[in-house]
């Protein structure tokens, strides 16, 4: 899961001036954010960077956040390591590339605290952290199956990871327990981010019947192309209805800024382990944006009933019974998939069209 | 609905795909006519965009924007060529850098206008020949930049070919110490093609933004500049060849989606590097049969002129 492949070209350039902004003032703890983007990304990278003014906002004059945006993953290491050296005391890096550098500066800094977004591999001052994406997809499932009147439901794929494919079989799932004849298509462009093929994937996926589009991708240019063609669409990272008033009929909304402002509670009053947190809907890591106006009300209803009952655990996204998509069991009757299997997950559910790539 | 239904969404795509790689690549065929290699494109392209995105914004006016993403392209390469030309810097080293250039550049001036959606260039529309069924939304049915990029390949393949100015450019191109020692400004040429491959750069870009996709997004053009480089290889230096491959790349991507799309069992990343493919083995044959390349690959490319000499 190579998480986001802005070039970050400029990231040398943004170690310089990004540390000097650190600063030397004294008295106060430092809190670092390592961005894989530009937090002008409208996506990934800038839901983290509002995280960090929550941080900023919330601890005031006590703490003291810098950041380094567009960090190539491979060349994350020296940037790292600086802001380590530069008596840092907790350290955001946020993206799945970051992996293997943070543990070895967390190695040589047994001091400072780290965490890491989306990875696996943790150490006594490493945490990681990512957010149950899928809990939201799972309710816009359930709407896109109420809202699709051609029954084909598009989805624009970035790179077959488990982290998009449990999102596709979640929205796919969910979907079909409220409309059976739904199929998904999937068309996967091998990029994060190129607005003109995601876009490109989009008009294909329309072109082939498809009325409602999902992205796991992170440009607006899929809704824009619903928008322009008169079909539905769902934003992705960020509340994207600026770029598709019409057709947007939810996001799926990253939301780091409470996890944030805990983690560096935790640091700066001297309790913060090293931990594990998958958050969801529950945790607030995972919103949804207002619901577009056009949705009927007992489509909305169905949409806050999924939302509440995956919040206090009623409903498990993943449950049985369902299918794999060559129609042996995925799980049977009053089992769900474990986590260790989500985060494995390499075959799509019944009613996905296609064959997953390998 | 008749069996040739399908046809048209596919084709209207591929059209979209293909126009800013037609503008960038016949760009920087003058350019390379002239001697030149400008690896700069993608930059260009980037500043094109953002420059075409503001000013469209800002104005209102497309024509202007248009104006202005040219404008602006033609400024990068005015800087290329300074430093290559006069200064006579490393062609190579120096457009990689202009591309590093470019998506900095592009990154600072779009800052303010990331997530700001502007409508998309408005496409003709004649009554009855829009609606003509089949060729009447492709032919009639387009926005004015693609109609420019079939244009300028016609403009560009008739300058060069049909006209003095062309021959004295190819001379440039092929022989710059014969063109100077017969009296022609060598380095006054090059510029002009230098600024010409920029201006058209600056267009493919904001074709992008205008067009393609309608906003400005850092970095969108997502290596298309590069694309455009390898196409003009592609092309063995002809312009019509540079559209044919214009089509032919976007096209491949375009029908890939759509195999994924129709459920196809066919392996997306295999259809992705096709086109790169393709220019290697293009390469792979001209270099075999170098009458080939003789022909139209110009002989001065990337050398540095010295008048002096």
């Amino acid at each position: 899961m190579t998480r986001k492949q802005f070039s970050g070209l400029v990231s040398a350039v943004a170690l310089a001036g990004g540390l000097l902004m650190g600063g030397t003032a004294a008295a106060e703890d430092k809190v670092g954010f390592i961005y894989v983007g530009p937090i002008g990304d409208h996506g990934w990278t800038y839901r983290h960077e509002l995280g960090r003014q929550a941080v900023q906002n919330e601890f005031g004059d006590k703490v003291k956040t810098s950041y380094v945006e567009s960090v190539k993953e491979s060349s994350s290491e020296p940037v790292i390591r600086q802001m380590a050296a530069d008596g840092y005391k907790l350290i955001f890096t946020t993206s799945f590339g970051f992996m293997n550098p943070t543990l070895k500066v967390a190695k040589q800094f047994p001091d400072v605290k780290f965490e890491h977004a989306t990875g696996y591999k943790r150490a006594d001052n490493v945490s990681t952290y990512s957010a149950r994406f899928y809990e939201g997809r799972y309710v816009v499932g359930k709407i896109a199956g109420k809202m699709t009147k051609s029954n084909v439901i598009g989805y624009v794929g970035s790179f077959p990871i488990p982290e998009v494919v449990r999102g596709i079989n979640a929205m796919t799932l969910a979907a079909r327990s409220v409309n059976p004849d739904v199929t998904v298509k999937v068309a996967w462009v091998n990029t994060w981010y190129d607005p003109g093929k995601e876009g490109d994937a989009a008009k294909a996926l329309i072109d082939q019947g498809a009325d409602i589009i999902l992205q796991h991708t992170d440009s607006p240019a899929p809704l824009q192309v619903a928008e322009n063609r008169g079909v539905w669409a769902v934003g992705q990272a960020s509340d994207m209805a600026k770029f598709a008033p019409k057709a947007q009929l939810t996001a799926i909304i990253d939301n780091w800024d409470g996890y944030y402002v805990a983690r560096t509670k935790a640091a700066l009053d001297g309790t913060w382990k090293s931990e594990d947190t998958w958050g969801g809907l529950k945790s607030g890591m995972v919103e949804l944006a207002p619901y577009n106006e056009a949705i009927p009300a007992d489509v909305i209803a169905l949409a806050e009933e999924t939302r509440k009952g995956i919040e206090d655990g009623s409903i498990v996204p993943f449950a049985g019974p369902f299918n794999k998509q060559d129609g042996s069991v995925g799980a049977k009757e009053g089992e769900a998939l474990d986590d260790g299997t989500l985060l494995g997950l390499n075959w799509y559910v019944e009613g996905v069209d296609g064959k997953l790539p390998k | 609905m008749s069996g040739f239904d399908w046809v048209v969404p596919i084709i209207l795509t591929v059209i979209t795909a293909a126009t800013p790689l037609v503008f960038a690549g016949i760009g920087e065929l003058v350019t390379e006519k002239s001697g030149v290699l400008n690896l700069g494109v993608e930059g260009m392209m980037l500043v094109g965009a953002v420059s075409g995105f503001i000013t469209a914004l800002v104005t209102g006016n497309y024509f202007l924007a248009v104006g202005a993403a040219a404008l602006a392209g033609a400024i990068m390469a005015f800087l290329f060529g300074v430093l290559t030309l006069s200064l006579m810097a490393n062609q190579v080293a120096t457009g990689l850098a202009l591309t590093l250039f470019g998506v900095g550049l592009s990154a600072l001036m779009g800052q303010e206008f990331v997530g700001e959606p502007i409508a998309a260039l408005s496409k003709l529309n004649i009554t009855g020949l829009s609606d003509l069924p089949f060729i009447g939304p492709i032919i009639f049915g387009q926005d004015v930049l693609v109609y420019l990029s079939f244009v300028m390949v016609a403009l560009v393949s008739w300058l060069l070919y049909k006209t003095k100015a062309g021959l004295i450019l190819r001379a440039v191109g092929d022989s710059h110490d014969a063109a100077h020692s017969i009296g022609y400004p060598v380095i006054a040429i090059r510029y002009l093609a230098v600024m010409f491959g920029g201006a058209m750069s600056g267009i493919g870009g904001a074709y992008l933004s205008l067009a393609y996709t309608p906003m400005w997004a850092e970095n969108m053009t997502a290596g298309r500049g590069w694309i455009a480089l390898a196409l003009i290889v592609f092309a063995t230096w002809k312009p019509g060849l540079v559209l044919v491959g214009a089509y032919m790349f976007g096209g491949i991507t375009i029908l890939q989606l759509h195999a994924q799309a129709a459920g196809l069992n066919v392996p997306s990343q295999v259809l992705s590097m096709l086109p790169y493919l393709a220019t290697i083995l293009v390469l792979v044959l001209i270099s075999k049969d170098e009458s080939r390349i003789r022909k139209h690959a110009p002989a001065c490319i990337g050398k540095i002129f010295h008048p002096a000499a």
